[in-house]
C-alpha cells in the first residue's frame, strides 16, 4: 500500500457510491427501536421503485439524536440537494421514504437539522458519525481515511507528532482530563524498546454511550489515532480493551481490524515505511474498575483485574512491565483531525484551558436525548436547555449529574457554568468521559446518591478496605436516611465516612465513589435533613 | 550505594535510595501500623493503614509501595491518619465476623492488636453480620472466611515463596472471598504441599491448624522470616 | 452528698461479666461506700428505678425483653456503660445472626436439632420472643463509654468504675484496658 494506491482506493469507492444515499442507522440506539427491520423495507421499496440505479441504502453510524430514532436521512453524493431527515422512522413509513424522491409526501415525522440540538454541535471526533458504513474500510478511506497517518509517517519524525499534539491541547477524555501530549512525550521518552498503545474502552458510567458510539460509527478512526499513537511514542502493539457488553462495537472492530490489515493499513511496514503496528482486541468480562489504568493492565495481561499502588505509572512501567501508552477512545479518536488540521486549528477551539470538543451523551429527563458533540466552553444551560429542550415537567431542571459514579450533581443554579474541566471540578462534579443525565424536581436527591453508591459498592474489586467496606457502608446509612430511619449523627457519620473513603482508598474508584454523595450534600443538603428523625433517648 | 536523607515525625533519616518509608521508619523506630504488610514478599498496598502524609503533597500515600525521597517532610501520626485508621479497622470489624471470644487467635492476632493500636473500643459502623463459611478439609489447616480481612499474605507467600499459588482471591466487592486451587475444598487442591508458610503469615485467626482451640494459636513468624532470607544469610539450618 | 446510684442489667449474655464483676472481691466493700447498687440480676429489685447515675450494661439485645429493659434503662440512667464484648460488639450470642432471622435458628435449635417432641417454645409473657438481629447496645440505644473484653477482668473494671466514679472522660487506651476477647 502506498498513497497512491490509498488514494485509488478512495477514488474508487467515490465512483461507487450511488447518486442518493438513504442513510439508515444502524448503531446500537436506533439498532434497539427497530432500524434493521427499517432498513430491510428501505431496501425492499428501492427495488421495488426500481431506483436500484441511482440510490442505495446503506447503514452508517450513529446520527446522534438517539432519543427519536430510528433515523433515517437521504443524502444526494453531489450535494446538490439538502439531506433530509426523518425521525421515528417505523417499517410501515420505509416505502414512502423511498417514494418520496420520485416526489410526493414521506409519512415519517421530518427532523431538523438546523433544530438546537444539532446547531449547536462541533462534531470533530463524530464528524463521520452517521455519514459512513462503519463497516466498509472503504467508505472511512473516501472521507478522507488513513491518510494523516500516512502523512505522519512520511512527513513528521516521532517528536513532531508529539508536539504536535501537546500544541493543540487535548487533554484525556477519559475523564481524569490529563494533557495527552505529556502522556504522549513521557512514554516517548522512555528508553526504546517494547511499548504498548492501550485504546480504553471500556465505558462504564452509567448513562454513558460516547465511546461505545465512536467505535460503533467511526472505528477505523480510532485505529488510525492508535497508529498515529504508536508511531510518535515508538510502539508497535495496540490492544483495545473493550467490554463485553457492547458486542455491536466489538463486532464493528474486528471488522475494522482485519479490513486495515487487508489493505496493509496495519501489520508490517504500514505504508512501505519501517513502522509496524498491529492491534489486537482485549473484551473485558465488565467489571467496572477495569477501566481503570493499572486493573485494566492486569486485565489484558490476563490476571485478576485489580488496581495496583501507582507510581510506577504506566507510562514507565505499564503492559508486561513495558512502557505503555493508555488513552481513551474519544482521545484517540481525536487525533486523526488534529493531524489533519493542525494543532493551531484544534487549540482555536474551546477554552484557554479545556481545548476542542467534548462528547457527551445527554440522558435523563431532558426532552432531546442522544449525542452531541461541543465545544469546551459551551455552558450547561446551553446544553441542557437549548440542545436538550429542557425537560417537560414543572418545575425545570433540578440537576446535571456529570461524570457518572465519579461525579456530582451540578444543581440548576449553577447552568451557567461553561463546560470544561477546571470548572466542573470546581463545582464538586467532574467532566468525566462525558455522561450527562439531567434531572427533574420530582428527584430525589438522596435517592441518587444512593444509586451511584449501590453501583459503587458493586464494582468495587475489594482490594482496598475503605473502597469494598466504606461502600457498603455509606450505601447502608443512605437506605437508613431515605427509609427515615437515620438522626442528625448518621448524618455526619456519613460525611466523614466519604472523606475517609476518598483520601484513602487505592484507586480512582474508591477515591471518587463519595462525590455524588458529597456534591448532594452540597447543594441539596436539606433534602436529608428533612429526611432525619430525632435521635432517641438521651445522650 | 546512594543515600536519601528525609525527615519521619521530626526525626532526620538517612537510609538507601530505593526503601519503602515503612522500611525506613522502621529503621528510626518509628512504627507504622499495617495489616497486608508482610517482610519478604511483595508489597500491595491494600490496608490502607500506612497510610502517611507527607509535606508538599495533598495524598496521603502507602508508606509500604513509597519510596523515600531526597528531604522528604513526612508525618505518620496526624490526628486525620489516626482517625482515618480507627474508621478502617471499625471497617473491618464490622465487615466480617470477629468474635475474638472464641478465636484461635485471641491475644495473638494483628487485626485485634490493631484495634488495641487505635483506640477503637468499639465500631461506630453497624456490624454486617456475613454468612460466610468454614472449611476444614485440608488435614492439618482450616480457614474460616469469617476471620478473613482480604490483606492476601496467605497468596503472596504462598505464590512468592513457596511457588505453589494455592490461594486466590475470587468475586468482588463486598463478595469478595479467598480461595484454594480452583475455588476447590483445600483439602482436594493437589498444589497445596502442605507447608504451613499461610498459616504463619495470616494475621487473624482465619487460617488456623487444626486442633488449636481458643487462643491457643500461636505464630512463629521467624520461621517465615527464615525462609526468606536463608538463602542470602546462608542459613542453611535452623 | 447523695450517693452515686449505680445500676447492672442483664442482657442476652452469658453473665461472665458480672462474675467477673463479683471477682472484684473485697474492693466490692470500697465501692459499696462510694455507690448505691438500685438495680442489678445480683440484688432483687423488681423495676428499674429513675434517676440512676451510672448504668453497666452486660450482654447484647437479643430479644424484646432486653430491647425493653434497655430503653429504659437508657430513659433512666445518666451514663450508660456497655460492660463487656456482648454489649460492644454483640459477640457470641451474634453468631447466630448469619443465618438470616430468628425462624432458622430456631428451626434448627429446636427441630433440626431436638431429640423428641421437637418443637419451637412458645409462651407469651413468659418466652420472649427473639429479636430477628442480635444487635450491640450502641446500635439501638446511644452509649456514653465502652468497656470491652470477654469478660473484661476484674482489674479492668474497677480501674474503669475508678475512673467513672472520678467523674473523668471513660476513654480507654492500652491493651490492658482495651483487648476484645
Amino acid at each position: 500500500m502506498d498513497l497512491a494506491e490509498l488514494l485509488a482506493i478512495r477514488q474508487k469507492e467515490r465512483d461507487r457510491q450511488k447518486s442518493t444515499r438513504i442513510h439508515c442507522c444502524t448503531a446500537a440506539g436506533c439498532l434497539s427501536s427497530g432500524s434493521a427491520a427499517v432498513k430491510a423495507q428501505l431496501e425492499a421499496a428501492v427495488d421495488a421503485e426500481g431506483l436500484g440505479a441511482s440510490t442505495e441504502v446503506c447503514s452508517v453510524g450513529c446520527m446522534r439524536f438517539c432519543g427519536r430514532g430510528p433515523l433515517v436521512e437521504v443524502v444526494s453524493r453531489e450535494g446538490d440537494r439538502e439531506p433530509i431527515l426523518y425521525e421515528q422512522v417505523t417499517t410501515a413509513d420505509a416505502a414512502s421514504i423511498v417514494k418520496a424522491l420520485k416526489g410526493g409526501e414521506a409519512t415519517a415525522p421530518l427532523g431538523d437539522r438546523n433544530h438546537p440540538f444539532f446547531a449547536r454541535q462541533f462534531p470533530i471526533v463524530l464528524e463521520n458519525s452517521g455519514k459512513i458504513d462503519p463497516e466498509r474500510i472503504e467508505e472511512y478511506i473516501a472521507v478522507g481515511g488513513y491518510q494523516q497517518l500516512y502523512r505522519v509517517l512520511y512527513e513528521y519524525d516521532p517528536a513532531e507528532v508529539v508536539d504536535e499534539i501537546t500544541r493543540s491541547g487535548l487533554r484525556g477524555r477519559g475523564g481524569g482530563g490529563y494533557p495527552t501530549g505529556l502522556k504522549w512525550a513521557t512514554v516517548a521518552k522512555m528508553p526504546a524498546g517494547q511499548k504498548y498503545v492501550i485504546c480504553n474502552a471500556d465505558e462504564g458510567d452509567p448513562g454513558a454511550f460516547m465511546d461505545r458510539s465512536v467505535l460503533e460509527s467511526d472505528p477505523h478512526r480510532v485505529l488510525e489515532g492508535m497508529a498515529i499513537a504508536g508511531y510518535a511514542i515508538g510502539a508497535n502493539h495496540g490492544f483495545i480493551y473493550v467490554r463485553a457488553e457492547y458486542p455491536l462495537a466489538i463486532r464493528h472492530l474486528q471488522k475494522a481490524i482485519q479490513q486495515a490489515k487487508r489493505y496493509s493499513l496495519l501489520g508490517s511496514q504500514i505504508f512501505g515505511s519501517p513502522f509496524d503496528f498491529k492491534i489486537d482486541i482485549r473484551v473485558g468480562a465488565g467489571a467496572f474498575v477495569c477501566g481503570e489504568e493499572t486493573a485494566l493492565i492486569a486485565s489484558v495481561e490476563g490476571r485478576r483485574g485489580n488496581p495496583r499502588p501507582r507510581p510506577p505509572y504506566p507510562a514507565e512501567s505499564g503492559l508486561w512491565g513495558c512502557p505503555t501508552l493508555i488513552n481513551n477512545v474519544e482521545t484517540l479518536a481525536n487525533i486523526p483531525a488534529i493531524i489533519r488540521e493542525g494543532a493551531e486549528w484544534y487549540a482555536k477551539i474551546g477554552t484557554e484551558k479545556s481545548k476542542g470538543t467534548k462528547v457527551f451523551a445527554l440522558t435523563g429527563k431532558v426532552r432531546n436525548t442522544g449525542l452531541i458533540e461541543v465545544p469546551m466552553g459551551t455552558t450547561l444551560r446551553q446544553i441542557v436547555e437549548e440542545m436538550g429542550g429542557g425537560v417537560a415537567t414543572a418545575g425545570g431542571v433540578k440537576a446535571v449529574q456529570t461524570g457518572g459514579p465519579s461525579g456530582g450533581c451540578i444543581p440548576a443554579s449553577a447552568l451557567d457554568t461553561s463546560v470544561d474541566y477546571e470548572s466542573l471540578t470546581q463545582l464538586g462534579s467532574i467532566m468525566g468521559s462525558g455522561g450527562m443525565i439531567v434531572m427533574d424536581n420530582e428527584t430525589n436527591m438522596v435517592d441518587v446518591a444512593r444509586f451511584y453508591m449501590e453501583f459503587c459498592r458493586g464494582e468495587s474489586c475489594g482490594k482496598c478496605i475503605p473502597c469494598r467496606a466504606g461502600t457498603v457502608q455509606l450505601y447502608q446509612m443512605l437506605t437508613k436516611i431515605l427509609n427515615r430511619e437515620a438522626s442528625e449523627g448518621d448524618l455526619e457519620r456519613l460525611e466523614a465516612l466519604c472523606y475517609m473513603v476518598r483520601d484513602t482508598s487505592l484507586c480512582g474508584l474508591g477515591m471518587t465513589a463519595p462525590n455524588p454523595v458529597l456534591s448532594t450534600l452540597r447543594y441539596f443538603r436539606q433534602e436529608y435533613e428533612e429526611l432525619l428523625q430525632p435521635a432517641t433517648g438521651k445522650r | 550505594m546512594s543515600v536519601r536523607t528525609l525527615r519521619i515525625n521530626g526525626i532526620d533519616v538517612a537510609v538507601e535510595s530505593g526503601t519503602s518509608i515503612l522500611a525506613a521508619a522502621k529503621q528510626a523506630g518509628i512504627t507504622i501500623p499495617t495489616l497486608c504488610h508482610l517482610d519478604g514478599v511483595s508489597d500491595v498496598g491494600a490496608c490502607r493503614l500506612c497510610l502517611v502524609e507527607i509535606q508538599g503533597s495533598n495524598k496521603l500515600l502507602p508508606a509500604c509501595v513509597t519510596e523515600v525521597a531526597e528531604g522528604m517532610d513526612i508525618q505518620t501520626e496526624t490526628p486525620k491518619l489516626q482517625e482515618y485508621r480507627r474508621m478502617t479497622v471499625e471497617l473491618l470489624f464490622s465487615e466480617g465476623n470477629h468474635v475474638c471470644a472464641v478465636c484461635v487467635a485471641n491475644g495473638n492476632c494483628e487485626l485485634q492488636d490493631m484495634a488495641i493500636a487505635v483506640g477503637m473500643d468499639h465500631t461506630r459502623f453497624p456490624y454486617r453480620f456475613p454468612d460466610r463459611d468454614l472449611d476444614v478439609s485440608h488435614p492439618q489447616f482450616g480457614i474460616d472466611h469469617n476471620r478473613c480481612i482480604f490483606c492476601t499474605r496467605c497468596m503472596r507467600v504462598c505464590d512468592e515463596i513457596e511457588g505453589a499459588h494455592v490461594w486466590d482471591v475470587a468475586q468482588r466487592g463486598a463478595a469478595v472471598r479467598m480461595i484454594t486451587g480452583l475455588n476447590q475444598p483445600w483439602g482436594e487442591v493437589e498444589a497445596c504441599t502442605s507447608c504451613g508458610k499461610c498459616v504463619e503469615a495470616c494475621p487473624t485467626g482465619a487460617i488456623f491448624r487444626q486442633g488449636s482451640t481458643v487462643a491457643e494459636m500461636q505464630r512463629d513468624r521467624s520461621t517465615l522470616e527464615f525462609l526468606v532470607t536463608a538463602r542470602e544469610k546462608k542459613e542453611w539450618t535452623r | 452528698m447523695d450517693k452515686i446510684k449505680l445500676a447492672t442489667i442483664w442482657l442476652g449474655g452469658c453473665s461472665g461479666c458480672h462474675m467477673s464483676f463479683l471477682d472484684l472481691d473485697e474492693w466490692l466493700f470500697d465501692l459499696a461506700a462510694q455507690v448505691d447498687l438500685v438495680f442489678s440480676p445480683i440484688a432483687d429489685i423488681k423495676t428499674y428505678p429513675e434517676g440512676v447515675d451510672i448504668c453497666l450494661v452486660e450482654g447484647s439485645i437479643a430479644n424484646e425483653d432486653n430491647l425493653e429493659l434497655v430503653r429504659q434503662a437508657r430513659a433512666r440512667t445518666k451514663v450508660l456503660i456497655s460492660f463487656g464484648d456482648c454489649a460492644v460488639t454483640a459477640n457470641v450470642p451474634a453468631m447466630r445472626n448469619p443465618l438470616g432471622s430468628a425462624k432458622p435458628v430456631l428451626e434448627r435449635c429446636y427441630l433440626e436439632l431436638g431429640d423428641v417432641q421437637t418443637q419451637i417454645p412458645h409462651e407469651p409473657g413468659i418466652v420472649p420472643p427473639l429479636l430477628d438481629r442480635v444487635r450491640p447496645v450502641h446500635e439501638l440505644v446511644p452509649v456514653d463509654a465502652y468497656l470491652p473484653g470477654c469478660p473484661p477482668p476484674a482489674d479492668r473494671i474497677r480501674t474503669f468504675l475508678e475512673m467513672a466514679l472520678r467523674g473523668e472522660p471513660l476513654h480507654l487506651k492500652g491493651r490492658e484496658m482495651l483487648k476484645f476477647g
